[in-house]
C-alpha cells in the first residue's frame, strides 16, 4: 500500500548520475538567472542614456521568473509535496506569460535598435566627409595667404628685375620647386629667351622660336597648363638620365603697356605679348599638380603683369620727366640768350640814343645861340636851315627810340592824374604860333562833360595830340583846325569801322574821344590804310617832311591807351579828319583823406578861442598841472585838473572834449589809463581825445601811444601858440598825430 | 616918472640877464603871457609853487642820499624827475639842466655824482630864486610907482 500523501511521484524513475547532473545544471542556470538582471540593472543606473527601461523591466522580470522555475525545479527531482508542484506550475505560468509579452515587445523594438545602428554609420560617414573638406579648406587658405604674401613682394618694388626675381623665389618656396623659369620674347617678337631662372645664377641665353605649338598652347590660354618635361622650355636642366622629371606647369604672362589700360576695356584681348612661364617639380617626389596650386600659379602670374606694366609705366615716366628736364634746361638757355640779346640792343640803343643826342642836343643848342648874334641874312638863314635840320633830325632819333621801345613792349605808361583840359590848352599855345604862321585858325572845343582831371599818361596823350594836329596843320594850306573832344558812352564805342576794337567800359574809366579836322590836302582812299605804318609816306606826305613815323608812333600810343586812332577823308583835296580814342581813369575825389594821420601840423590856423571847452588835464606834477591849466585857461577853456589816473578815471566823463595827460612819470603807466578812458567811453563820440604830453619824441614812446589808441602827442615844453594849434587841430580833424 | 624909468630899466635889464645867462628860457614867456586881467598873479603863483616844491624836493633826496647803507636811488630818480618836469614846465632852464645830469647819476646809481648834483641843484634853485625875487619886487615897485611892466623882447 502507497500512503497517501500528497506527493507527486516523478514522472520517470531517476537515474541517480544524470539525476544529479541536471540537479546541478539546474542550480547553476538559476544562479546566471538570477544574476544577468543585477548585472543589466547595474549598468543600466550606470548609463542614463538607454531608452528602453520598461523592456529591461519586462526582460529582467522573465530572467527571473525563469530563474525561479529552475530553481524550483531543483525540488522536483526528488519527492515533493504538492504545493511545491503548485508553487512550480505557478512559476512556469508566469514566466510564460512574462516571456511571451517580452517576445511580443521585442518584435516592435528590434527594428528601432536597427535603425539606431544605420544612423550611426551614416553619422561617421559624413564625419569623415567634413574632415576632408575641412582638410581642402585649409589648403586652400594657406594658398591664398601664400599668393598675398607673393602678391605683396612682387608689388613692393618698382623695378622690374627685382619683380621677377622675387616671384620666381617665393613661387619656388611656396610651392616647393625644382625650377623656375622665365622666358621672355626678344625684340623681335619671333622667340622667347630665358631670361631669369630659380637655380641656376646665369643661365645660359637659350632662345626658343615663339611659334612652337606647345608655347602656343600656353598662350592661348590664362590658365596653367601641364606641359612634357621633355619639351624644349621645360628642358632646363642637364639631364642626368636617371631619374623621373617632376611635372611640370606652363603659364603665360600678360606683357602689359600703357595703351593696354583703357578706361572700360580691359587688357585681355589686346595684348599680344606674353612671357612664358615654366614651373617644375622636384623630381623622383611623384608629387602632382594640384588645383589649388595650379590657381596660385595662375595668380601669381596675373599678378606678376600688373606689377610689370607698373614697372614699366614708372620707367616711361621717368623717361619723360627726364626729357621735360632737358628740354626745360635747352628752353631756359634759350630764354636767358633772348634776354641777353635784348639787353644787349637796349644798351645799344641807350648808348647810341645818348651818343646820338648829345652832338644833337649841342649842335642845337649852339646853332640858336647864334641865331642870337649879329649875323647877315644869308648867315641867319643857313643857321635856321642848320636848327631846322638839326631839330628835325633830333625829332627823328627819339621817333626811332620812342618806336624801338614800343615795338618791344618795353615802354610803359606813367598813369598819374593830371588836369586834362590843361593838356588841351598847351597844344593850343604850342601850336597857335605856327598856325598863325601859316593863317590857319585853330579852335578847341572841350564837350562839357569831359572832366578836369584824368588819370593816365599826360605827357604821351600829348605828344599824340600834338602830332596829330601838327599834322594837321602841316598839311594844311589854308581853312581852319578843329579840335574837338568829348566823353563817349559805351554803345557808340562799339564802331563798325573799327571792328577789331571792343572796349570794355568800367567804373572808374572812361573813352576820351578827340576828333581833330582840317580842310587841307586830304588822303586818297588808297592810301588810308598806309597812313600809320612807319616810314610809310604818301607822295603828297614826302614833300612836306617828317619821318612819317609821327602817326605809327601815335598808334601805338593809343593802342597802349586802349583806344583806336584812324583818320577819315573824303580824298584828295578835301580835307581830312583824324579820331582817336583813349581809355583813362576818373580819379578818385580827393577830399576824403585815406590817410589817418596828418604829418606835421601846420600852425596858428583855426581857432584861436576855445571858449566853453572842456579840458581834463592829468599830471602829477603840481606845476606842471598848473602851467597847463594856465595856458588853457588863457584860451578860453574850462579845465579840471587831476593830479592821479584814478582820480582822472572818476572824474572824466562825456562832457570833457579832450584830456591831455602825462606819460612821463617812470613807474607809471599813463598808457593804462589812456586803456581804461576808451573802455569806459563805448561810443566813440562820446570819448574825450587823449593826447600825451612827452618829454622826449622817443620812438618807442610814440610807437606805446600809438599803440593805446591816443589821439595825438604833445612833446613838452608846452607853448601857448603849441597848445593852440594842437587843440584846433585836433578839433577839426579829430586827429593829429604829432606836434612838436 | 623917474623913478618909474628908473624901475622900468631895471627891470627889463633884468630880465634880459636872466635870459641871458639862462636861468629861464622862452617857457618862462609864455607863462608870463598868461597873466592877464583874469589872473594877474599867475607867474607869481606858479613861481612861488615851484620854490616850495623844489625845497621839498631837494630834501627829500638829501635825506635819501645821506643813507649810510643802501641809497634807493628809485626815489631819488622819482624826485629828479619831478623837479626836471616843474622846472622845465615853467622855464628854469638851468635847474632843469642840471636835473638831467642827476638823472644819469640816478640810473648809474653813483652816490658821489649823485650829492654833486644835488648841491648843484640847491645852488641853482637859490640863484633862481632870488634873481626871481628881485624881479617880482621890481614889478610890485613898478605897479605901485604907477608903470606899466614893460614887455621884454
Amino acid at each position: 500500500m502507497i500512503e497517501s500523501c500528497n506527493c507527486i511521484e516523478p514522472q520517470l524513475p531517476a537515474d541517480e548520475l544524470l539525476m544529479k547532473y541536471q540537479y546541478i545544471s539546474d542550480f547553476f542556470i538559476a544562479l546566471a538567472y538570477f544574476s544577468i538582471p543585477l548585472e543589466l540593472i547595474y549598468f543600466v543606473k550606470k548609463s542614463a542614456l538607454f531608452p528602453y527601461r520598461w523592456v529591461l523591466v519586462q526582460f529582467g522580470a522573465f530572467i527571473v521568473l525563469c530563474g525561479a522555475t529552475h530553481l524550483i525545479n531543483l525540488w522536483t527531482f526528488t519527492m515533493h509535496t504538492r504545493t511545491v508542484e503548485i508553487v512550480m506550475t505557478i512559476a512556469k505560468v508566469c514566466t510564460a506569460v512574462v516571456s511571451c509579452a517580452t517576445a511580443l515587445t521585442l518584435v516592435h523594438i528590434i527594428p528601432d535598435l536597427l535603425s539606431v545602428k544605420t544612423r550611426e554609420l551614416f553619422l561617421k560617414n559624413k564625419a569623415a566627409e567634413l574632415d576632408r573638406e575641412m582638410g581642402l579648406i585649409r589648403t586652400q587658405e594657406e594658398t591664398g595667404r601664400h599668393v598675398r604674401m607673393l602678391t605683396h613682394e612682387i608689388r613692393s618694388t618698382l623695378d622690374r628685375h627685382t619683380i621677377l626675381k622675387t616671384t620666381l623665389v617665393e613661387l619656388g618656396r611656396t610651392l616647393e620647386l625644382e625650377e623656375c623659369a622665365l622666358w621672355m620674347p626678344t625684340r623681335t617678337g619671333l622667340e622667347l629667351q630665358l631670361s631669369y631662372t630659380l637655380r641656376q645664377q646665369n643661365p645660359v641665353e637659350y632662345t626658343v622660336p615663339i611659334q612652337l605649338p606647345v608655347i602656343n598652347q600656353v598662350f592661348n590660354t590664362n590658365r596653367a597648363v601641364k606641359i612634357s618635361p621633355n619639351c624644349a622650355v621645360a628642358r632646363l636642366r642637364p639631364t642626368a638620365g636617371k631619374y623621373m622629371p617632376g611635372e611640370v606647369v606652363a603659364v603665360r604672362v600678360p606683357l602689359l603697356h600703357l595703351s593696354n589700360f583703357q578706361i572700360n576695356d580691359w587688357p585681355e584681348l589686346s595684348t599680344k605679348r606674353y612671357a612664358l612661364m615654366v614651373l617644375m617639380l622636384p623630381s623622383d617626389s611623384a608629387r602632382q599638380w594640384h588645383v589649388h596650386e595650379l590657381e596660385l600659379v595662375e595668380v601669381v602670374a596675373d599678378q606678376v603683369a600688373v606689377a610689370l606694366s607698373h614697372a614699366a609705366i614708372l620707367e616711361e615716366s621717368m623717361r619723360a620727366r627726364d626729357l621735360l628736364m632737358e628740354q626745360n634746361v635747352a628752353l631756359d638757355l634759350a630764354r636767358r640768350e633772348a634776354e641777353t640779346a635784348i639787353r644787349a640792343r637796349n644798351d645799344f640803343l641807350a648808348v647810341m640814343n645818348h651818343e646820338m643826342r648829345t652832338p644833337m642836343d649841342a649842335i642845337i643848342a649852339l646853332a640858336s645861340l647864334l641865331l642870337e648874334t649879329e649875323l647877315t641874312p644869308e648867315q641867319r638863314l643857313m643857321v635856321e636851315t642848320i636848327l631846322k635840320s638839326s631839330n628835325l633830325l633830333a625829332t627823328l632819333i627819339n621817333d626811332v627810340l620812342d618806336l624801338s621801345r614800343l615795338e618791344d613792349g618795353s615802354l610803359q605808361l606813367e598813369l598819374e592824374t593830371f588836369n586834362l583840359h590843361a593838356v588841351f590848352r598847351e597844344v593850343l599855345n604850342l601850336i597857335k604860333p605856327i598856325a598863325s604862321v601859316k593863317k590857319l585858325l585853330v579852335t578847341v572845343n572841350l564837350a562839357p562833360d569831359v572832366p578836369e582831371y584824368a588819370i593816365g599818361d599826360e605827357k604821351h596823350l600829348m605828344q599824340t595830340i600834338l602830332n596829330v594836329v601838327g599834322n594837321a596843320v602841316k598839311f594844311s594850306k589854308e581853312g581852319s583846325i578843329t579840335i574837338t573832344a568829348f566823353m563817349v558812352k559805351s554803345e557808340s564805342l562799339r564802331d563798325s569801322r573799327t571792328p577789331d576794337f571792343s572796349p570794355v567800359p568800367s567804373d572808374n574809366h572812361f573813352y576820351l574821344r578827340v576828333q581833330v579836322k582840317d580842310f587841307g590836302a586830304g588822303i586818297s582812299p588808297q592810301d588810308i590804310p598806309k597812313i600809320f605804318t612807319k616810314f610809310a609816306q604818301t607822295q603828297s606826305t614826302k614833300n612836306s617832311g617828317g619821318s612819317g613815323l609821327g602817326l605809327a608812333i601815335c598808334k601805338r600810343f593809343v593802342n597802349l591807351m586802349e583806344g583806336n586812332i584812324w583818320i577819315e577823308s573824303d580824298g584828295l583835296g578835301k580835307g581830312c579828319t583824324a579820331i582817336f580814342l583813349v581809355k583813362l581813369g576818373i580819379p578818385e575825389r580827393l577830399s576824403e583823406s585815406k590817410l589817418p594821420f596828418m604829418p606835421m601840423v601846420a600852425a596858428n590856423h583855426g581857432q584861436a578861442n576855445f571858449h566853453g571847452l572842456k579840458v581834463l588835464v592829468l599830471d602829477e606834477n603840481g606845476i606842471s598841472r598848473m602851467v597847463m591849466k594856465g595856458l588853457l585857461v588863457h584860451l578860453g577853456c574850462e579845465v579840471t585838473t587831476v593830479s592821479s589816473g584814478e582820480e582822472c578815471l572818476r572824474v572824466v566823463s562825456q562832457e570833457h572834449k579832450v584830456v591831455l595827460m602825462d606819460v612821463c612819470v617812470p613807474g607809471k603807466d599813463g598808457y593804462e589809463i589812456a586803456l581804461r578812458i576808451r573802455e569806459k567811453f563805448t561810443k566813440l563820440r562820446e570819448k574825450p581825445l587823449i593826447v600825451a604830453l612827452i618829454g622826449n619824441t622817443d620812438k618807442v614812446i610814440k610807437e606805446n601811444c600809438m599803440r593805446v589808441g591816443m589821439d595825438g602827442v604833445i612833446l613838452k615844453p608846452v607853448s601857448l601858440d603849441k597848445l593852440r594849434s594842437v587843440l584846433s587841430d585836433l578839433l577839426e580833424h579829430r586827429v593829429l598825430f604829432e606836434a612838436v | 616918472m623917474d623913478t618909474v624909468s628908473q624901475l622900468q630899466r631895471q627891470f627889463v635889464d633884468h630880465t634880459t640877464s636872466l635870459y641871458r645867462e639862462g636861468f629861464v628860457d622862452d617857457q618862462f614867456t609864455q607863462l608870463q603871457k598868461l597873466q592877464d586881467e583874469n589872473s594877474p598873479d599867475f607867474v607869481v603863483e606858479v613861481v612861488t609853487l615851484f620854490f616850495d616844491d623844489c625845497e621839498k624836493l631837494i630834501n627829500n633826496m638829501a635825506r635819501a642820499l645821506e643813507q649810510q647803507q643802501e641809497v634807493d636811488f628809485k626815489q631819488v630818480d622819482a624826485s629828479v624827475h619831478q623837479l626836471k618836469g616843474s622846472s622845465s614846465s615853467i622855464g628854469a632852464m638851468r635847474v632843469k639842466n642840471v636835473c638831467v645830469t642827476f638823472r644819469t647819476f640816478c640810473e648809474a646809481q653813483n652816490r658821489e655824482g649823485c650829492l654833486r648834483c644835488l648841491q648843484q641843484v640847491n645852488r641853482e634853485y637859490s640863484l633862481l630864486k632870488n634873481k626871481l625875487q628881485t624881479l617880482f619886487r621890481l614889478e610890485q615897485q613898478i605897479v605901485a610907482a604907477g608903470g606899466t611892466i614893460p614887455a621884454v623882447e
